[in-house]
C-alpha cells in the first residue's frame, strides 16, 4: 500500500520555512530586552528593527508604520476596538465613532469583536456578498454614515479563497469619510500587496500563514490616522503595543517574509497550475461536485469544493486515514451545529455546505501530492456515496 | 505516538467507520419495517430498515443508510450489529447509551450523532407493526410541553443536553424556555438531571 502524507491545509497554517527554521535558530541565543541600551539590548533592536524594514518593504508601507502584535486576531482586534471606544478624553487624538461596517464573511476575529463591540454600545453594519463572496460597493456606499469609525473587509477569504476589490473599497470609505481596515492574513505573501496603491489605513498579516511562526503578527497603521494601543503598558512599538517584543517570533516572521519576497511570485504560478490539475480531476473522476467561491478572483491555492449526498467530516476523516490533510465547511467538524456562515453567507444549500471540503496548497505540495490525492478521493466519495441517504443512486 | 496524536475517536469508532457493517446496498430489499429520521439540512439522517421472524418477533436482519459524520456512521452501524436476533421488545429498549457504549465511548459533543440511530429503529418497529396489523403495539413518543410561554418539549430539553447544555442557564440560552413566566424552572431543572444522567450518567 502506497503510505503518503499530503498536507492540503496551509490556510490553516503553514510548516517553518527551512530558512525561517535557520533565521530563529541563530537568533535564539539572543536574549536582551530590545528596549535595554546596553550591548545585549541593541543587538535584540537591531533583529527587530531589521525585520520591520522587510516587512514595510514589502508591503511598501514605512518601517514606522509597522506594529508587531501577538496574531492576526491581535491586529484585528485592535482596530476595531480602538476606533469604536467611546472615550475621547485620552490623549488619542480622534472623534468617537460608535458605528462599524464590516462583511458576513469575516474571519471570527472580526464577527466575534464586532459583536462584542455592539453589547457595549457600538453600532454594527453586515455587508451582504454575493454567490462568489463579494461584497456590493453600492451596499458599502450605502451603508457608511458621519458616525462610521471604521470599515473591516477581508482581502482573501479563508474558506473560499475569494479576493475582494480592495481598491475600489477603499475609495469608496475615504469618498464617505471613513477609515478602512483589511484583513489580509490569508491574502498576505499569496498576492502583491502594496498598501499605498491599496488605498488601506490599516491592514493586519500574521506570520504563520506564510511559513513563518506561530504567535505573531503584524498591524500596517498608515501614518497620521489616529491610533492608540489595545495593549497598555511600556513604550514598545512606539507606544502602540506593549509588552516586551517577541524577538525571536519577530525574526521568524521577518525572514519569512523575505522568503515570500522571493518565492511568491513562481510559487503562484506553480500552485495555479496545481490547483487547475485537482479541479479538473475532480470535475472528471465525480460526479455531482460543485466549486465554491469566485471562479476567477481566488487565491490560487485555495479550492473549495461540495460533493452532493456526501457529509464533510467524513469526506475529512477518510482523507485522513490516507495521510490527506483537509478541512471542511460541515458543522460536525466544527462542533456547533451550523455549517461554515461563509458558505451559507454566499446563499448556497445547507446541504452542500455540509458537504464541503477545503484544499488549500502550499510551497511543499508537488504533482505527485495532487495526482495521490486523485487517486484517494474518488473511492473515499464513492463509499460514503454508497451508505448515504441522501445520494440518488445511479 | 503520544495520546495527543491519537484519533478523537476510539478504535472500535474507527474500524465501524472505515469498515461499516450492513449497509443497504440492495435497492429491491425486501424489508419488514422501514424508518428514517434526521435530514440532510441538519446534517445527519439515518434510513434503518429491517426484516423481522414473524414466529418469535426478533430482528432477523437490519440495515441501514446514513448521511453523517464518522460518529454517526459508526454508530448505525454498530447498532445494527447489537439488534440482530433481539426481540422487537428488546430491540424498542435500545438507548444511545448502549450504542455509545458498545462503540467503547464517543465525544460528548457527538453523542447526539447516536440519537438518531435508535430513534430510525424504533421508527422500523413501529412501521412494522403497522404493516403488520399490530397498531395496538405501536408506541409514539409524544412530545409533553414545559415551557407554556416559550412552547419548549421535553424532547427539546434532551435535545439541548446532547448538544451541550450543562446547566440551567445553558439550558434557558439555547431553547429560551422559562425566559417568561419562569414557572417551569423546577421542571425543567429536574429534567435536566434526567437527560444528564440518561446520557452522560
Amino acid at each position: 500500500m502506497e503510505e503518503r502524507s499530503v498536507y492540503l491545509d496551509h490556510n490553516a497554517t503553514t510548516p517553518l520555512h527551512p530558512e525561517v527554521a535557520n533565521a530563529m535558530r541563530d537568533a535564539m541565543s539572543c536574549f536582551g530586552n530590545p528596549s535595554s541600551m546596553h550591548s545585549f539590548g541593541r543587538e535584540a533592536r537591531g533583529l527587530v528593527e531589521d525585520a520591520r524594514e522587510t516587512v514595510a518593504s514589502f508591503l511598501g508601507a514605512l518601517p514606522e508604520e509597522i506594529i508587531f502584535v501577538g496574531s492576526g486576531s491581535e491586529g484585528n482586534n485592535t482596530v476595531l476596538s480602538i476606533l469604536s471606544c467611546p472615550s475621547t478624553d485620552c490623549s488619542c487624538d480622534r472623534e468617537h465613532k460608535p458605528h462599524i461596517v464590516t462583511s458576513v464573511i469575516e474571519h471570527p476575529c472580526i464577527l466575534e469583536t464586532s459583536k462584542c463591540l455592539r453589547g457595549r454600545g457600538n453600532r454594527v453594519t453586515y455587508l451582504k456578498v454575493d454567490e462568489y463572496g463579494k461584497i456590493f460597493l453600492d451596499d458599502l456606499r450605502g451603508s457608511i454614515t458621519g458616525d462610521t469609525g471604521v470599515v473591516s473587509v477581508m482581502m482573501a477569504n479563508n474558506e473560499i479563497g475569494t479576493i475582494q476589490d480592495i481598491c475600489k473599497i477603499a475609495r469608496v470609505v475615504h469618498e464617505k469619510g471613513s477609515l478602512f481596515h483589511t484583513d489580509a492574513v490569508q491574502a498576505f505573501g499569496k498576492i502583491p500587496i502594496d498598501v499605498r496603491e491599496l488605498g488601506v489605513d490599516f491592514l493586519t498579516l500574521s506570520a504563520h500563514k506564510i511559513y513563518g511562526p506561530k504567535g505573531v503578527g503584524a498591524l500596517y497603521v498608515r501614518r497620521g490616522v489616529p491610533f492608540c494601543p489595545l495593549v497598555h503598558g511600556g513604550h514598545q512599538e512606539r507606544g502602540r503595543r506593549a509588552g516586551t517584543e517577541n524577538t525571536l517570533g519577530i525574526v521568524g516572521l521577518g525572514k519569512a517574509v523575505e522568503m515570500r519576497a522571493s518565492e511568491m511570485n513562481d510559487e503562484a504560478e506553480r500552485l495555479a497550475a496545481l490547483k487547475q490539475t485537482l479541479k479538473q480531476g475532480i470535475e472528471a473522476q465525480i460526479p455531482d461536485v460543485s466549486f465554491n467561491g469566485h471562479p476567477t478572483d481566488c487565491l490560487h491555492n485555495t479550492l473549495n469544493v461540495s460533493f452532493a449526498g456526501a457529509e464533510g467530516e467524513s469526506i475529512l476523516l477518510y482523507l485522513d486515514l490516507e495521510g490527506i490533510a483537509v478541512s471542511t465547511g460541515s458543522a460536525c467538524a466544527s462542533g456547533s451545529l451550523d455549517p461554515s456562515h461563509v458558505l451559507l453567507a454566499t446563499g448556497i444549500p445547507v446541504e452542500r455546505a455540509h458537504g464541503s471540503i477545503r484544499m488549500s496548497l502550499g510551497r511543499e505540495n508537488t504533482l505527485d501530492d495532487v495526482e495521490y490525492v486523485l487517486k484517494k478521493l474518488p473511492g473515499i466519495i464513492a463509499k460514503i456515496r454508497e451508505m448515504s441517504t441522501a445520494y440518488e443512486r445511479r | 505516538m503520544g495520546a495527543h496524536q491519537a484519533w478523537a475517536y476510539t478504535d472500535t469508532v474507527k474500524d465501524h467507520f472505515m469498515n461499516p457493517r450492513n449497509v443497504l446496498k440492495d435497492d429491491d430489499y425486501q424489508e419488514d419495517g422501514r424508518g428514517i429520521v434526521g435530514n440532510v439540512q441538519c446534517g445527519d439522517e439515518m434510513l434503518v430498515v429491517i426484516k423481522v421472524d414473524k414466529e418469535t418477533e426478533t430482528i432477523s436482519d437490519c440495515k441501514w443508510r446514513t448521511y453523517g459524520c464518522a460518529s454517526a456512521i459508526a454508530s448505525t452501524s454498530v447498532m445494527s450489529e447489537i439488534v440482530k436476533g433481539m426481540t422487537l421488545e428488546e430491540a424498542f429498549n435500545v438507548g444511545p447509551k448502549q450504542i455509545a457504549a458498545a462503540l467503547g465511548q464517543l465525544p460528548d459533543h457527538k453523542i447526539h450523532c447516536s440519537v438518531l440511530g435508535d430513534k430510525a429503529l424504533r421508527a422500523a418497529i413501529n412501521d412494522y407493526y403497522e404493516r403488520s396489523g399490530q397498531q395496538d403495539k405501536i408506541v409514539r413518543e409524544e412530545a409533553r410541553v414545559i415551557c407554556k410561554c416559550m412552547n419548549v418539549t421535553d424532547h427539546e430539553i434532551e435535545e439541548s443536553v446532547l448538544e451541550g447544555a450543562r446547566t440551567f442557564l445553558e439550558l434557558q440560552e439555547m431553547t429560551k424556555m422559562s425566559t417568561v413566566c419562569g414557572k417551569c424552572k423546577d421542571d425543567a431543572e429536574a429534567l435536566l438531571k434526567v437527560y444528564l444522567k440518561k446520557h452522560f450518567g
